[in-house]
């Protein structure tokens, strides 16, 4: 009953609290409305996502976060560097292949995403099982220490959240 | 003490146009598609970022009211970028790449655009 009504009980909870923060104003009434949407939403779209993934550890979420911001913030300074003051000719872009030993679709979103996100490599493709990511590197002369950062940095880091 | 947080949010606004125009710039500079598909999702990040951070500082020390929009704005920024950049990149791939010239998956199967995927027990329904 209660798994029918509640598939995601998490993304209920992000749910209500994304709506909170949207109206900016916490009164009962917008708590009402941000509980049912909380309830319809994840019971609408729960067919599309038919698996439970377990957050393990949140300490660890917010360890994660933390590590990703950091990240994030000295991505920007090293690839406006790039950008500003390496010629193009000197750029040396490569293609890099990450496997992955994580295996939960929702892990490997994460992951896809920090690299995007993080210094001077783009997440461009998953191979046809989902077991390696294909990453575009802008600017790097060595790809197997990109692929170990990513694996060390962060699929390590994920490996223990999920 | 309103000339410090004056400093500070004029700050974080410099920030965000520096970084604005360095992401901009990158798109006009660099050579290929998958080279410029580094600029704005890094270089605007911090751009809007920045120009968040100035707003909320704003709205909860001159104007004294908590406002949660930027970060809202922040969090889908987060979602929403890696995910098109992924499209992008994907698209590329599909039109001017070609299969010789990525490295090897290290996989049984190919990449995603070139190979077709095996079927998965969970594409049958929910038995995790």
């Amino acid at each position: 009953m209660m798994k029918r009504l509640l598939p995601h009980p998490l993304y209920s909870l992000t749910l209500v609290v994304v709506w909170l923060m949207l109206v900016n104003k916490i009164t009962v009434g917008n708590l009402l409305l941000g509980a049912i949407l909380g309830m319809v939403v994840p019971a609408i779209t729960a067919p599309y996502w038919p698996g439970h993934p377990h957050v393990r550890s949140p300490l660890r979420v917010l360890e994660y976060i933390a590590v990703v911001v950091w990240d994030i913030i000295v991505a920007n300074f090293h690839v406006a560097g790039i950008i500003l003051f390496k010629k193009n000719k000197d750029i040396q872009s490569k293609w890099v292949t990450v496997p992955l030993d994580l295996t939960s679709p929702e892990a490997i979103t994460i992951l896809a995403g920090t690299i995007t996100m993080t210094p001077g490599t783009v997440s461009s493709m998953l191979s046809a099982d989902g077991g390696s990511i294909l990453v575009h590197c802008l600017d790097c002369e060595d790809t197997d220490a990109v692929r170990d950062e990513i694996k060390y940095r962060y699929e390590r880091r994920l490996k223990e959240i999920f | 003490m309103e000339l410090l947080i004056e400093i500070v949010i004029s700050f974080f606004l410099v920030i965000a146009g520096v970084f604005g125009f360095v992401g901009s710039f990158g798109m006009l500079k660099l050579r290929n598609t998958m080279q410029r598909l580094h600029a704005p999702t890094k270089a605007t990040t911090l751009g809007v970022g920045g120009a968040l951070i100035a707003s909320m500082l704003y709205f909860a020390l001159v104007k004294e009211s908590l406002s949660f929009h930027e970060l809202l704005i922040t969090i889908f920024l987060f979602l929403t970028a890696p995910v098109s950049a992924h499209f992008i990149a994907k698209t590329y791939i599909q039109g001017r790449e070609k299969e010789e010239d990525l490295p090897a998956t290290e996989r049984p199967y190919g990449w995603a655009v070139f190979d077709d995927s095996p079927s998965h027990p969970e594409d049958d329904g929910p038995q995790y």
